[in-house]
């Protein structure tokens, strides 16, 4: 015996019908929606059933779940719907409001915007741990690199490529010719150009996208905080200390997260420090040395590829905290030896005595933004 | 002997060594032995009172020494040491 065109589904065969194929329409207000709605639904609030219900379900024999808050709009619904001729509609039973309960997903609407769809991130739309929403956030995700550099240049193509929404690059010099054996991010015929104009043109090609916020100044204790402020990430790519500590100070007043590297020869070392979370610059050495014990880098040399490395390991870690997923290089500094091809670990441990963010000046830090350098000592 | 791992940083005072051999009962008699014959070691590495300049950090099996018992944290020859300075080359090194 046939039975009518309408019946009341609960959740469990809801999904059933959902997945074998039935059209699914969400009869409630905008409001409502915009806090969340089935994966996979169409907004049909109920003003405009009769009048637009052939538009978005034009096969009347296909079958239709609909749904609404509780569960009487959409009984409602479906009756208008078969009034119309549609033959097999389904009004789920205790609406979203029970297929939530049940913990069955839910869509959030701006998690699919346009950039979901985008093919340029394909194999990351495919992978869980980034996916649409992870892909929405990396575009929504913001990344300060202090230094176009040999560090700096891998990441910025790199986060480019991966769709982080924002990149800003704080370097105030311009392309040398004996930068090219490793600051892949410039261009030969860019020599004498400012490194942040070259990145941004190297940036632009790849993907366009990505909006660059080129800061062509030296990062100093008095513009810190005006150029960090806002960003998520920070990629730390400089060359002296005190810009280093510089950065520290100013990062961990802001919990921003900094991902540190440094590199020399044939070695690289890279730590992510989480303010207030796990240790920080200045936990793992409060001071720098002075000038005369500081070895100099700039007559020692290093392996091109060595900076392009560590440069990618420091974007792969910023991809980890922007996402939140796998276990970011935090509390640990990672060595590299590209010769022996090894890798090594030590445990960095946050200092409850660090003047930037130990224990005295953790308790300060709700107001720290506003307040001045915490980390004097040295 | 216990092997000590040399940073590229202080290799010029090891002869280019990456790593080097020593012994010692303690981290501290360790690198004390290590650098008794070499100043220009022993000044990266201690300061006038002694003890271990701040920017330079020493592991034991990965642990920082400073939450160990220092320089008085004792060693066997199957440990292995780390030292650590501060580095601050960022790529840029020789270029800019």
């Amino acid at each position: 015996m046939a039975r009518g065109p309408v019946r009341e589904v609960m959740p469990a065969e809801a999904a059933q019908l959902i997945e074998q194929g039935a059209v699914l329409l969400d009869t409630r207000e905008q409001h409502e929606w915009n806090a969340g709605y089935l994966p996979g639904a169409t907004l049909l609030p109920p003003a405009e059933v009769v009048q637009r219900v052939e538009e978005v379900a034009p096969d009347k024999n296909r079958p239709v779940v609909i749904y609404c808050a509780a569960g009487a709009r959409s009984m409602r619904a479906a009756l208008q719907m078969a009034s119309l001729g549609y033959t097999d509609v389904s009004s789920m039973a205790g609406g979203i409001g029970l297929w939530k309960s049940e913990s069955r997903p839910i869509q959030m609407p701006d998690s699919t915007p346009a950039v979901a769809r985008n093919p340029r991130y394909a194999r990351h739309l495919v992978m869980p741990e980034v996916g649409p929403e992870g892909q929405a956030r990396l575009q929504k995700s913001k990344v300060l690199f202090i230094g176009a550099g040999g560090l700096g240049s891998p990441g910025l193509l790199y986060l480019a490529a991966a769709g982080v929404g924002t990149l800003g690059i704080v370097d105030f010099d311009v392309v040398d010719l004996s930068n090219l054996q490793r600051q892949v991010v410039h261009a030969d015929n860019r020599i004498g150009m400012k490194k942040t104009q070259s990145a941004t043109l190297t940036i632009r090609a790849l993907n366009p996208e990505v909006r660059v916020v080129a800061y062509d100044e030296m990062l100093t204790e008095e513009n810190v905080d005006r150029l960090i402020a806002g960003y998520d990430v920070i990629i730390d790519g400089t060359d002296t200390f005190e810009t280093r500590y510089t950065l520290n100070d100013a990062a961990v007043r802001a919990a921003i997260p900094v991902v540190h590297a440094s590199v020399f020869r044939f070695e690289g070392q890279l730590s992510v420090f989480v303010p207030y979370e796990g240790p920080c610059y200045r936990c793992l050495y409060p001071t720098p040395p002075p000038p005369e014990l500081a070895p100099g880098c700039s007559v020692a040399g290093v392996l091109g590829v060595v900076p392009g490395v560590m440069g990618l390991l420091q974007a792969t870690e910023a991809i980890k905290v922007l996402l939140h997923i796998g276990d970011p290089l935090m509390g640990r500094l990672l060595i590299w030896d590209a010769l022996d091809g090894s890798f090594s670990e030590v445990t960095l441990r946050r200092d409850p005595t660090c003047p930037a963010c130990g224990i005295d000046a953790a308790r300060r830090q709700p107001d720290a933004a506003s307040q001045p350098s915490l980390a004097t000592a040295g | 002997m216990t092997r000590v791992r040399i940073p590229p940083v202080l290799r010029v005072h090891v002869d280019g060594q990456k790593e080097v051999e020593a012994t010692g009962a303690t981290v501290g008699e360790l690198l004390r032995n290590l650098t008794a014959d070499n100043v220009g070691l022993s000044e990266q590495l201690f300061g006038e009172d002694g003890g271990l300049h701040r920017f330079v950090n020493v592991y034991l099996n990965g642990q920082d020494v400073r939450y160990l018992q220092v320089l008085d944290t004792p060693v066997s020859e199957r440990d292995a040491v780390i030292i650590l300075p501060a580095m601050a080359g960022g790529g840029a090194a020789g270029g800019s």
